[in-house]
């Protein structure tokens, strides 16, 4: 650890924190419907897709009415994806290195993954995807399950704040807004801003580079082949709607991805930028800003503590090595540099999987496979807790608010009343809501991994770590994938057809079924009439409900994977100190 | 689309004597907005994107690419291979079968995995044996997440500077003061660690001292 | 008040005792989800001992021990629920005896009296009770007026008057005539009557689930189906790390992990709440009634008899200019001595004090009392020559203009100034002369106050209702600490003020007793209804206060937000517990395998068997540690809300977290020395 990566950290903290009230005015204003400075561009073109897909903007939507509208536009954007992976050599645009069809269970896994915001990857982009799927196929949807989180999260905050209401808001009008005022025009400023740092924007052919060792020492026809494609634009998007996917293998460690510290910082701060912001528009909407703070605070201290884990973890020497500088050298911090970059040092590269993790991003700027035992556990953990530490774009506040929920029933019950979550009288029906989505996710994960790690011959093939490692890693790939991060310990070759299909189902699951509840609890607390405050009413602002929300999210959390975790990295580290490796 | 009046009210409703209308109207209406959202995001932002960024930064658009008498040499953000003495070495690399920048990607060897112990603590032995026992820069033995990383610390590239200079037949002086110009700071003072690009270095290498 | 019973009444535990047994019936447990699948759990290890008996498998102590304690968890939470119930059907029994068969005399057809047992006694029968007989059922008197004791359901010794029509008109079956006698119209059927309610609720028999038991119930099965989860799926882990486990201790962390502690305590704090009310005389029709005593942002308060002492008293004599005080009061007492009025009596006490004027024989001056009445609004007396008249201010001053006088300018002034403080202005005149002025207040009960803040503390509004004009009730509301009054209050104002509270998401609480409170009475989220009431407010609130006595509003909601306090004070410490019993558990399942993991053993304790079998019986000894607490409820105070979090969560969330890792390593030391582990 070095004063400098503490500094980073803190500067990233503060630059945050700046953004969160402006970012949140600006989501609560689009999201209302208000005006924004960009209406005289995006008006037309907000009508223009109303009129053409038959939309009538001013309907408002039952709860069931709107997860159906949720299903639809996700099973046939969905739809479109598989098929543009399965035709893309027969599509005559856009193919330069004439790529062949995405195989069946391949494209299944990944249609599923894009389209639940996972973006989880069992293919090497370079060698399998073409860039009209890239474009049209994937990046796309980068774009709609951002916008999908965003919108259902606002739907429970407009549940929250509604009174004796039927409707949650519109679902079309919702998610053309999100898209057009929020994620398009960030975009388009983001994405070129990571072309000036380096980031490629082309159509073209891979490049054929003679390298200069073999080119001087004449030794013919040896050359490197350069992916290229259109990265910047798909970048931007990847990281503002937590989505994940890279455009290459290597994600955000890639260099044309993510080639400067600067573009790191950005792309860090794109991945918070909206779950933060959301907090504000929470405290806004619902008219109690202190509450949104409170939220905002707990996801906070959860996020500082994973970091300070992590960073302290990925510092330390590796126990076995010797002959390296692995403590201290003149110019820089150093420590665990297996899978991470130079330009980024162990700050960065920590920092980026704290955040990525912790929301349900999934980018990487670094291989989590090779983080030391502890280190892996933290980013394990962030998304074992529910990716509600800011969490998905939407997805991660409507996670934290369910969690809420929750720590208002159990210790508001603690004042003497029937517990209230500003002002509406939590019944037994949220209570059930909230109890399927927390049930939902531990049900997958385990289950998925309990039966994998058993299959000698389709679970435990795929790893390429053994012992203690190998149940992280399989862990790590049902816990992403249901958790909708993406992220990996990539060690597991998940491109076959059993990992495929049964990942494809666990994120479709992840994300639709637990987002239904959400959307049944939206619709429940908004034909609520509201209790008026007073100084009986349960206190969802200041510090003593962010320790209380902390404690009901890391209790949750730890108590259910507690047991998963013991056998995985934490006896993984206490072995490898004791100098066992496999 | 459906009035209020024809809006759901319990399960029942839905199952029976609304649903046809009703889904028909969903799907409807998702298949056309979903159509149009497509071509909008997934064909019109992108080339875009692609247009504004060839107009306004060309070299960075096409891979900040490197020529050297009209051919492409590499690019300067990406790692490739030197194994010759007179080159200074980047960071091994898991890309493929080494350097491959079709196939990014990191060793994903565990802390705990024998296999990447064994590795590392090869490189070290030998780099440090060929330097005399120095205690041997971490990064100089360990894969990146990429690859291509195109960078190494400066300490990576001080600790091959003598051998460099022996293969050149050069003054180590020399090289050392070259490596002092190609360190890249902290960005802004602040952000990412201090390093040395492989590639920019050696190409200045071939020029300062021939082939 | 009924005697506080002794919590450990030995005859009620060993009642409890059998009782907890006889509830290991599965159908009867498969009720309380968490406690049945400790049970199931029970039933596996032990039919996987004797099987491992039967095969001569080692580890027999350990599984033994293991298996019993798992037993005791289910037995001690079914003891927990006996005891509730035990106490409530102590109470019952004693209730029972009042309701013992009575022979009833019974109004035939043909008019004559006929013998009948209380039990062939049907709604809308007629029966006589003359002095000395028990009133066969619960009804209203139709004629007569009798003194009854009520002492078997009130537990107040004191006879109190029932009448023919009235607010005072409802009897209960198993009370007692004392003197003269009443004709009864019989209103609800054998084993209907109030009598037979009130058994069903102590006993707990008619007891269902209240709207936040059940969601309660549903997080903690949700929370039972993840810990499930999480010890199904350990399996195949340590399988695949190769340290697999026995189901025994399988079993053993599942059941220290689902939430046993608040699980086994549930039922019996929701019988133990309705319990403490039956201790302060108030009958809750339902559970949820009391529940909704606990949520309630606005209480009603009937000014009179609630928040004043229902009487206004004399306080001081006004006399007009020119009129001695003296003089005054002597006219005033004499006026007053036949008024058998509180108000009347209370003059007659103030002369008496204040200018030493006895009581005098009316009969030896000749004195005829002269009644209020409606027409004449006024009372006074007659003597040969003199009349005397005390009444409203309008009402004297017409007595005085039928004589060709007018009541004079200062006696005018002192009648406003009394009407501004508050008070009622009562005018005595002598002829044609006016006196003076007596001034009656309104006396606000002792220590109401405070009692009034604690409500303001707890974040209840309080809202008096009164007939009087607004002046008269500001100054009495704010003299009684009310926070809102609604003066020249009719019944259909009193209606629309709970509609109006309702519609703002408020829930409201009132006492009533008359027929006209009815409606409001069953509008009102808690209606308290008073037990000298009529039958129809008594069938329209959702709660009885034998003692009649309305300031019980405040204790009723704080029984019910004590209930609730409880229940989530032992759900959070229930949760908080599986911190230390992981840390008991985990290492001690592994650490054969892999010594390392004895670093997570952070507690030292001894070996594995006794790490998991003293987190096995601190899980199920809590439970018993704990039943006092479930059965008195956690100390309450009327504090804000954030106050009360922050003391809770400290003390259950904090010391739930602290508590088991103090517990389980004494239960291992105490093991270590008794050589069971």
């Amino acid at each position: 650890m070095s004063a400098n990566g503490w500094l980073q950290f803190f500067v990233y903290s503060i630059v945050l924190l700046l953004t969160v009230k402006p970012v949140g005015l600006y989501l609560a204003r689009v999201l209302e419907g208000k005006r924004t400075w960009l209406d005289p561009v995006l008006g037309p073109v907000e009508r223009l897709i109303y009129k053409l897909s038959g939309v009538n903007a001013e309907h408002e939507m039952h709860w069931r009415q709107y997860a159906y509208a949720v299903l639809g536009f996700s099973a046939v954007s969905m739809v479109i994806t598989y098929a543009i992976e399965r035709l893309q050599a027969a599509l005559p645009v856009w193919n330069p290195q004439k790529l062949s069809a995405v195989g069946p269970d391949l494209a299944w896994n990944t249609a599923a993954s894009f389209t639940t915001n996972t973006n989880w990857q069992s293919y090497t982009p370079e060698t399998t995807m073409s860039y009209l799927t890239q474009m049209a196929a994937l990046a796309t949807h980068n774009f709609f399950s951002g916008a999908v989180g965003i919108v259902v999260a606002v739907a429970l905050v407009r549940g929250i704040q509604r009174t004796s209401s039927k409707t949650i808001g519109n679902f079309w009008v919702d998610t053309t807004r999100a898209l057009l005022y929020v994620l398009l025009p960030a975009c388009v400023i983001y994405a070129l801003l990571l072309v000036t740092q380096g980031v490629p924007q082309n159509l073209a052919k891979y490049t054929a580079a003679h390298t200069l060792e073999q080119s001087s020492q004449a030794q013919a026809n040896q050359t490197q082949t350069i992916a290229q494609g259109p990265v910047a634009s798909q970048e931007a998007i990847k990281m503002l709607g937590t989505n994940g996917g890279g455009f290459f293998n290597a994600n955000s460690a890639h260099p044309y991805e993510n080639p400067t510290p600067f573009t790191n910082f950005l792309q860090m701060l794109s991945i918070f930028i909206i779950p933060a912001g959301l907090t504000y528009a929470l405290g806004r909407m619902t008219g109690s800003q202190g509450h949104g703070w409170a939220v905002f605070a707990a996801m906070f201290v959860l996020f500082a503590a994973g970091f300070t884990t992590l960073y302290w973890a990925e510092s330390q020497p590796h126990p076995l090595l010797h002959g390296a500088s692995q403590t201290t050298v003149a110019s820089g911090e150093t420590g665990n540099y297996e899978g991470k970059e130079v330009r980024f040092g162990i700050s960065q590269s920590s920092l980026f999987a704290e955040i990525t993790t912790a929301a349900s991003c999934g980018a990487v700027n670094s291989v989590h496979d090779s983080y030391t035992p502890l280190g892996g556990m933290v980013v394990l953990t962030n998304i074992l807790l529910g990716e509600v530490i800011f969490g998905g774009v939407g997805s991660g506040l409507y996670g934290m608010l369910i969690f809420v929920v929750l720590a208002v029933f159990i210790a508001g019950l603690m004042v003497g009343r029937t517990p209230e979550y500003l002002g509406k009288k939590i019944d037994a029906y949220d209570v059930k809501m909230s109890m399927l989505y927390v049930l939902i996710f531990p049900l997958i994960i385990l289950t998925l991994t309990a039966v994998f790690v058993l299959s000698p011959t389709i679970g435990l093939p795929a790893l390429t770590n053994n012992g203690p490692h190998g149940l992280s890693e399989i862990l790590y790939a049902f816990t992403s994938a249901t958790g909708n991060n993406g992220s990996a310990f990539a060690g597991l070759s998940a491109n076959t057809w059993w990992y495929n299909v049964a990942l494809g189902w666990a994120m479709l699951a992840g994300r639709f079924l637990m987002l239904i509840p959400v959307l049944a609890l939206a619709g429940n607390m908004a034909q609520k009439k509201s209790v008026p405050p007073s100084p009986g009413t349960f206190p969802v602002n200041g510090w003593l409900f962010t320790v209380l929300l902390v404690g009901v999210v890391l209790i949750l959390g730890a108590l259910t994977f507690f047991p998963a975790l013991s056998l995985g990295p934490i006896l993984e580290h206490l072995l490898l100190h004791a100098g066992q490796t496999f | 689309m459906h009035t209020a009046s024809t809006l759901p009210q319990t399960t029942s409703a839905v199952a029976t004597t609304s649903a046809p209308v009703h889904k028909h109207s969903v799907w409807g209406t998702a298949v056309r907005f979903t159509l149009i959202v497509t071509v909008l995001f997934g064909l019109g932002y992108p080339l875009a994107i692609t247009l504004a960024a060839h107009v306004l930064f060309q070299h960075q658009a096409e891979g900040s690419l490197i020529l050297k008498n009209g051919q492409v040499v590499g690019s300067e953000l990406l790692a490739q291979s030197f194994t010759s003495d007179k080159y200074f070495h980047p960071r091994p690399s898991a890309a493929g079968n080494g350097y491959d920048a079709t196939s990014s990607g990191g060793s994903n060897l565990a802390q705990s995995n024998t296999k990447l112990i064994q590795r590392i603590q090869g490189d070290i032995d030998k780099l440090s044996k060929e330097s005399g026992g120095k205690p041997v820069p971490i990064d100089l033995v360990t894969t990146s997440g990429s690859g291509l990383d195109p960078d190494i610390t400066p300490d990576a590239a001080y600790f091959q500077a003598a051998r460099v200079a022996k293969a050149r037949g050069v003054n180590a002086e020399q090289i050392r003061t070259l490596i002092g110009q190609h360190i890249t700071g902290r960005q802004f003072g602040l952000l990412g660690e201090p390093r040395v690009n492989v590639l920019l270095l050696n190409l200045d290498l071939d020029r300062i001292s021939g082939k | 008040m009924i005697e506080k019973k002794n919590l450990w009444n030995s005859k009620i535990a060993a009642a409890a005792l059998l009782d907890s047994v006889k509830k290991l019936d599965p159908r009867k447990m498969i009720k309380n989800p968490v406690m049945f699948v400790v049970e199931v759990g029970s039933v596996l290890t032990t039919l996987l001992l004797i099987d491992n008996t039967v095969h001569h498998r080692a580890g027999f102590g350990f599984n033994l021990q293991i298996t019993l304690w798992l037993w005791f968890t289910v037995v001690f939470a079914n003891f927990a629920e006996a005891m509730a119930e035990g106490r409530g059907k102590a109470q019952a029994d004693t209730l029972r005896k009042a309701r013992g068969e009575t022979i009833a005399q019974r109004y035939a057809a043909s008019g004559e009296l006929e013998e009948v047992a209380s039990s062939a006694l049907r709604a809308g029968n007629v029966i006589y009770i003359p002095a000395g007989q028990y009133i066969a059922g619960d009804g209203e008197v139709i004629e007569g007026v009798a003194s009854v004791d009520e002492s078997a359901i009130t537990g107040e010794s004191a006879p109190v008057i029932r009448e023919a029509g009235g607010d005072r008109s409802a009897v209960t079956g198993g009370t007692k005539v004392l003197s003269d006698w009443i004709k009864v119209k019989i209103t609800s059927n054998p084993g209907e009557t109030f009598l037979d309610r009130m058994i069903a609720l102590v006993e707990g028999a008619s007891r269902q689930k209240t709207p936040n038991e059940i969601a309660l119930s549903i997080l903690l099965s949700g929370l039972t189906i993840v810990f499930l989860l999480a010890v199904v799926t350990l399996q195949p882990f340590a399988i695949y790390s190769k340290a697999p486990q026995t189901v025994f201790v399988l079993v053993s962390l599942l059941v220290c992990l689902i939430p046993t502690t608040i699980g086994g305590l549930l039922s019996a704090i929701g019988i133990a709440g309705m319990d403490r009310l039956v201790q302060y005389n108030v009958l809750a029709m339902s559970g949820r009634a009391v529940e909704a005593a606990g949520d309630v942002n606005t209480l009603l308060l009937d000014k009179t008899g609630t928040i004043t002492l229902g009487n206004r008293q004399a306080v001081e004599f006004m006399p007009a200019p020119s009129i001695s005080a003296e003089r005054m009061a002597d006219a005033a007492q004499l006026a007053s001595l036949s008024d058998e009025t509180p108000e009347g009596r209370s003059i007659v006490v103030l002369a008496k004090t204040q200018y030493n004027l006895r009581g005098r024989d009316l009969g030896s001056i000749h004195a005829e009392f002269v009644p209020f009445t409606a027409q004449t609004r006024m009372s006074g007396v007659n003597i040969p020559g003199t009349r005397i008249r005390k009444g409203s201010v309008d009402a004297i001053t017409r007595f005085l203009e039928e004589q060709g006088s007018s009541l004079p300018q200062k006696v005018r002034e002192s009648v406003e100034e009394i009407a501004r403080a508050g008070g009622t202005p009562l005018v005595v005149a002598e002829n044609a002369t006016a006196l003076g002025v007596i001034y009656l207040k309104d006396i606000v009960k002792g220590g109401l106050k405070e009692r009034l803040a604690r409500l303001r503390a707890m974040g209840i509004r309080t809202i008096m209702i009164t007939g009087d004009n607004p002046l008269t009730a500001a100054v009495i509301a704010r003299e009684a600490g009310v926070d809102d009054f609604l003066a020249e209050a009719k019944p259909k104002d009193k209606m629309d003020l709970i509609k109006r509270e309702q519609g703002r998401g408020k829930l409201v609480a009132m006492t009533g007793d008359g027929t006209n409170d009815a409606p409001a009475l069953a509008q009102a989220d808690v209606g308290v209804a008073m037990n000298s009431g009529t039958q129809a407010a008594k069938e329209a609130g959702n709660m009885v206060d034998l003692d009649s006595n309305p300031t019980k509003l405040i204790e009723i909601v704080e029984i019910g937000k004590q209930l609730l306090m409880t229940r989530g004070a032992l759900t959070t410490f229930s949760i908080a517990n599986d911190v230390a019993k992981y840390f008991a558990i985990i290492p001690a399942m592994f650490a054969g395998v892999f010594p390392v993991l004895n670093a997570l053993n952070i507690m030292y304790l001894r070996s594995p068997q006794s790490a998991i079998l003293s987190a096995v019986i601190f899980n199920a000894i809590i439970i018993i540690a704990l039943i006092p607490l479930a059965l008195k409820g956690v100390k309450y105070e009327p504090k804000p809300a954030d106050v009360l979090l922050r003391r809770n969560l400290l003390i259950y969330g904090v010391g739930g977290m602290v508590v088991p890792f103090i517990g389980i390593k004494a239960i291992d030391m105490a093991l270590a020395f008794l050589h069971l582990a």
